[in-house]
């Protein structure tokens, strides 16, 4: 259990939020430590995504707090939102890199627009963070050309341009070939570290993160059902747990959608 | 019975629906305004957008205003001659294209061009979270993405519809005088002659740039506001080129209205 008295980067109290009348998060509560990298896990469509948009300030809660570095997200003007934004790195589900701008000119975006650095020094720290990804030699190339695991790590040196405070990650590793899989999960550890920042980092994936992070929370229906270090949930008889991380079809997690009686539906349906 | 209230409750969803979109685009222009200032600061990307909608858009409008001056050019000295006024020509031409052709069918064609282009890109941004990842890096993308492609379309229309008008008349003049055999100095000098600046040319420029503003609004708006899935985006560029083209034919009876008011 993270404790009140770690030092909190992150912390989200009894958070609720709705697309309209569909009630996407119930109640979260969770809390990131300062330089820990954190997994929140969950099914599809559980609202792991949202929760990183809250983070973030993309969306607004219906209810609860959501406080990055002691401070309210949704109590933030735009300029302090954008000025908390600059000391945060976010690499999205596929990338989203700038399809137009060349994988350079991707990496040395946020330092062009929240800097005055000289070419040669751009230069210098964009070459610098492609290294850190293994991908220096591809710094000329298009988005267009490079593989979906390239992609993503042209994506996370461009997060980390600006030496972010909080790194988040929307689900690094969907789609992506076992040794893509093993780099990104590794690159995620070691830059956390060599950074000295915070992780969180939003997936399914429960083998590569159970090697990799500190502390995972498992949400379901908009709450969190289970928490724990990867020790503690590999030895957990949690039902819930269990079957996450046994990959079981059916269980806590159902395997049909809430639905009528088989027969009902069957007789119903022939009888319209 | 349940028929006509369904028929109702639609007609009032889309009625609410419609109010709420035109809602939405008004709150959305005056944020284009507020940040078009720190966008036009950077200089060099409204110029990057002035290429891509009205430098690309050059060989449609250049070769689309030929052939409509050449159509007008034969189509115009066929009537004019039958009533001795062949010689007119050259007012004919000149002044369907100043006043009309230019501005409408030069903003037609920037909407099904230039319009679509942008409507495409801000769209395919949204849907592949482009525009999420720059708000993200705490840059706002109406000032970074938005605001630069408007002006760039605010700027070329009026450029565009100058050029069609310039070409149709070139193409008026190469069927009327050169295939046709019009006097050359009749031609230019009633054009001269009848051509005012003020209510003709100043009046053409100014529809071409209203056109220009509204077509590239509907443009970055539909891309911007687009259901950022394929659907979603096939659908508001439909609605780019068709809102864009009612907008135009529209605005151009309330501009002629208003413009031509006791003159002729």
């Amino acid at each position: 259990m993270v404790s009140e008295t770690d030092n909190l980067l992150v912390s989200v109290k009894d958070v609720r939020f709705a697309y309209g009348e569909r009630e996407i998060l119930r109640g979260i509560d969770l809390k990131v430590p300062r330089g820990k990298v954190v997994a929140i896990m969950g099914g599809s469509g559980c609202g792991k995504t949202t929760l990183l948009r809250l983070i973030g300030g993309q969306l607004r809660a219906t209810g609860g707090t959501v406080e990055v570095a002691g401070r309210n997200v949704a109590s933030l003007t735009t300029s302090e939102l954008y000025e908390m934004r600059r000391r945060m790195g976010m690499l999205f589900q596929f990338g989203a890199l700038f399809t137009d701008m060349s994988v350079f000119d991707n990496v040395a975006f946020p330092l062009r627009e929240h800097t005055e650095l000289p070419f040669g020094l751009i230069r210098d720290m964009v070459l610098m963070k492609l290294n850190a990804v293994g991908l220096r030699g591809a710094a000329d190339l298009m988005p267009a050309e490079l593989s979906g695991g390239m992609a993503r790590r042209v994506a996370l040196a461009r997060a980390i341009a600006l030496d972010p405070m909080l790194i988040m990650y929307d689900e690094p590793f969907a789609g992506l070939d076992p040794i893509s899989l093993g780099v990104i999960g590794q690159l995620i550890r070691k830059l956390n570290d060599a950074l000295g920042a915070t992780t969180i980092m939003v997936t399914h994936d429960i083998m590569e993160s159970l090697q990799i992070v500190d502390y995972i929370y498992f949400i379901s229906e908009g709450r969190v059902v289970a928490e724990g270090t990867p020790d503690e949930l590999r030895a957990s008889q949690d039902p819930w747990v269990y079957q996450f991380i046994h990959a079981e079809a059916d269980g806590p997690v159902p395997f049909h959608y809430p639905a009528a009686a088989l027969d009902e539906s069957l007789i119903g349906g022939r009888g319209a | 019975m349940n028929g006509l209230l369904n028929v109702i409750r639609r007609l009032g969803a889309m009625v609410v629906e419609g109010v709420w979109r035109i809602g939405f685009a008004a709150r959305f222009f005056m944020l284009l305004l507020r940040h078009s200032g720190q966008s036009l600061m950077r200089i060099h990307l409204t110029v990057r957008e002035i290429y891509f909608s009205g430098v690309l858009s050059l060989l449609i409008i250049v070769v689309s205003g030929l052939f409509v001056g050449m159509v007008l050019g034969l189509q115009g000295y066929e009537t004019l001659q039958r009533y001795g006024s062949g010689d007119a020509l050259g007012v004919l031409v000149s002044l369907s294209l100043t006043r009309e052709l230019g501005p409408v069918v030069a903003g037609l064609l920037f909407a099904s061009r230039a319009g679509l282009a942008v409507t495409a890109e801000i769209g395919l941004m949204k849907t592949t979270e482009q525009l999420d990842a720059m708000d993200m890096m705490a840059v706002n993308p109406i000032a970074r993405v938005v605001a630069p492609r408007f002006w760039g379309g605010v700027i070329s229309m009026p450029l565009l519809a100058a050029l069609f008008s310039a070409m149709g008349v070139f193409g008026g003049w190469l069927i009327g005088v050169v295939f046709i055999g019009v006097d050359d100095g009749a031609f230019w000098s009633q054009m001269q002659a009848a051509v005012d600046f003020r209510f003709d040319i100043m009046n053409g420029v100014l529809k071409s740039f209203v056109f220009g503003a509204t077509v590239a609004l509907i443009a970055v708006f539909e891309g911007y506001d687009c259901t950022p899935t394929a659907e979603g985006l096939s659908r508001a560029i439909t609605r780019t080129v068709v809102t864009s083209a009612l907008a135009i034919l529209a605005l151009d009876f309330v501009l002629t209205s208003l413009m031509f008011r006791g003159q002729s």
